[in-house]
């Protein structure tokens, strides 16, 4: 059974609407990762499903209660966000930062429990060696590793109440090098497999393609495809989509999509009118 | 699939473990170097002043108040001026600190801008205004005899109901879906300011020579009209508040990574908000109906308390109390000596210390656009 169900969620501001009839399902174990050009809705998609934002139409349940009768400390139990904002408004040093993690899920844990949770999560995102250091300091790489610490602190100490979490990340490997960002993607891996649900918001297809469970691809704030990356991704759907053409193979044994831009196709202007070809496929 | 990935080796988690007891030290350590700092001010202000008692008098003084001592040693001159004049002005200045600093600390991080400050952006003035508006209308319009016997149970609320406006409604202007621009914040605290000072100078033009009198002391500060029955208006409020400023202290933290985060992480965003807003205006409030308008002592305090030893609420809150309470203690002996016989009111010391205190930091931050 699917840990999170969102129904033909909407979501408009003003005249505006960022998210139109999007249905998703994230499962136990599995990794969900959402793409799409710039302004597709992506990030609305993921405030709507953390419960940041509430849909103008539609629901989001979390193992069937919808999203708003869960308190906010329940809530931050079963569900651990990493944002693309960084910024941090005092000296914090790397370790507070990830021990913000715990200041609200975290309050019944001993010292010692809530020291080895952090201890944990600093090395699994590879900022053990930058403890002491203040955050501000820090490249914007570098930072993004100690949110993503703060994220897997939270969804440690929420595991002592709920066993069914969901890991969300928007754009966390924006600023990494390829070892790191291979190295993040490796670790939600590593926590889906323990059984928990993640939904990474990615730009680079081949990774997408390379660590998703489930694609889902937006364009102009809807899910166009949905399903395993091998099936789902077409020249189609990625002229349509990105505005690029690419030359398309799939890598032998297992036919997994690879992807080489060869040029870029008129950029869609926000509002504009091009058709969306792949909207069949 | 899955890539093999070679993690470079880092430091274990026992170099962790004793970085944090290293912090937890230099905290124990910071902690008990201010409160010792504090106390040993407050045995000097009880000396301190046109009539020099010594500290080891002063000690005689209080042990045999507390019954340690012979009782003969109360009925001197020396121990009236020390129990009944400086001990409760001390009192208040340490009530008065403690509150200006924490309220600092609070809106700094309510604001997530360490340039956030009471006194800065008007929300003192606006105390002020309704203090001055509650001396100067209060006999004229809408107090019987009756209220004006009380004019300390009065001004505070007066003063009270001034600071909570002035605080939501800079909130108001500088906070735009969950997001404060200090420029905003700064500028509005100024215009806030402004408008609050042109109203009570509005008040000083009508009001009479003893309104008048009052007035003067509102503006610029002063402990010197501590009593113990003031203290026994003041002490209920701001004591209740000090006890509830830690139940603050986690939610602030998170909110250091900003709203949306701060609920991500489970933390009941609006009502720490609305909570930060409410201490500010009774701490501001209380504070200004008692002493006046002293400014710079939630600037001052909070900063040098993170310079030492972090950001971290569940120190900077309790801390800055402290802090705040020397920083006014000591101001106040400087305010009693530098011109004796007479003295200063207490808001020029804070400001001659404060104002250069603030230029330097916005030096030393250099980028104060990014903030």
């Amino acid at each position: 059974m699917a840990i999170l169900e969102a129904g033909d969620l909407s979501f408009a501001v003003r005249s505006s609407t960022l998210v139109r009839g999007a249905s998703l399902a994230l499962e136990e174990g599995a990794t969900t990762i959402v793409v799409g050009p710039n302004g597709a809705g992506k990030s609305t998609l993921l405030k709507l499903l953390t419960g940041e934002l509430s849909p103008s139409h539609g629901t989001v349940r979390l193992d069937g209660t919808a999203l708003p009768q869960i308190p906010g400390w329940e809530l931050a139990c079963r569900r651990a966000v990493m944002v693309q904002n960084q910024r941090l408004a005092f000296p914090f040093s790397v370790y507070e930062v990830a021990r913000l993690g715990l200041e609200g899920v975290g309050r019944a844990q001993s010292r010692a429990r809530k020291e080895q949770i952090i201890a944990q999560a600093l090395e699994t995102a590879g900022v053990i060696g930058l403890a002491g250091r203040q955050y501000q300091t820090l490249s914007g790489g570098e930072q993004q590793r100690v949110q993503f610490a703060r994220a897997l602190c939270q969804l440690e100490a929420g595991r002592s109440v709920a066993q069914r979490q969901i890991l969300f990340l928007d754009e966390p490997i924006a600023s990494l090098d390829l070892c790191h960002q291979l190295s993040l993607l490796d670790a939600a891996r590593t926590i889906a497999a323990q059984g928990a649900a993640v939904l990474v918001v990615l730009h680079d297809l081949n990774l997408a393609v390379t660590y998703a469970d489930r694609l889902v691809v937006m364009h102009e704030g809807a899910i166009v495809a949905q399903g395993e990356p091998a099936t789902i991704l077409d020249d189609n759907l990625l002229r349509g989509v990105f505005r690029v053409s690419l030359s398309f193979s799939r890598l032998p044994p297992a036919g997994q999509p690879f992807l080489l831009p060869q040029q870029h196709l008129t950029p869609v202007q926000p509002g504009g009118v091009v058709p969306l070809r792949a909207a069949s496929a | 699939m899955t890539l093999a990935v070679k993690q470079a080796p880092s430091a274990s988690a026992a170099a962790l473990a004793v970085l944090t007891a290293g912090h937890r030290r230099k905290s124990v350590i910071a902690v008990s170097a201010l409160v010792v700092f504090c106390l040993l001010l407050m045995l000097l202000s009880l000396g301190a002043g046109a009539f020099a008692i010594a500290p080891g008098r002063v000690a005689d003084i209080l042990f045999a108040k507390l019954g340690f001592g012979p009782v003969d040693l109360l009925d001197s001159r020396e121990a009236l001026v020390v129990l009944n004049i400086r001990m409760p002005r001390l009192l208040l200045g340490a009530l008065v600190g403690a509150a200006l600093a924490i309220s600092g600390a609070l809106m700094q991080g309510l604001f997530r801008n360490p340039l956030a400050d009471p006194g800065l952006v008007g929300v003192s003035a606006g105390a002020g205004l309704a203090a001055a508006a509650t001396i100067v209308l209060g006999d004229r319009f809408f107090l019987s005899n009756f209220a004006m016997k009380l004019p300390f149970a009065l001004l505070p609320f007066g003063a009270f109901f001034g600071g909570l406006i002035s605080t939501l409604a800079l909130y108001l202007i500088a906070t735009r879906q969950g997001r404060t621009s200090v420029a905003t914040m700064l500028l509005a605290g100024v215009a806030l300011g402004a408008l609050a000072g042109s109203l009570t100078g509005l008040l000083a033009f009508i009001s009479d020579d003893r309104q008048l009198r009052d007035l003067t002391f509102w503006s610029l500060g002063s402990l010197g009209g501590a009593s113990w029955t003031k203290l026994s208006v003041v002490a209920p409020i701001v004591l209740p508040l000090l006890f509830a400023v830690p139940l603050l202290a986690r939610g602030l933290n998170a909110l250091m990574l900003g709203e949306a985060e701060a609920y991500h992480l489970g933390v009941p965003v609006q009502r720490i908000k609305a909570l930060a807003i409410l201490l500010v205006a009774l701490a501001v409030g209380a504070s200004v109906a008692s002493a006046g308008v002293i400014g710079f002592v939630g600037i001052v305090v909070p900063h040098l308390i993170r310079l030492s030893i972090g950001p971290d609420h569940r120190l900077l809150l309790p801390l800055s109390a402290i802090g705040g309470a020397a920083l006014l203690v000591g101001a106040d002996i400087v305010a009693r000596l530098a011109v004796v016989p007479a003295e200063l009111p207490i808001g020029i010391v804070t400001a001659f210390i404060g104002a250069p205190f603030f230029l330097w930091l916005l030096l030393r931050r250099g980028r104060i656009a990014e903030l």
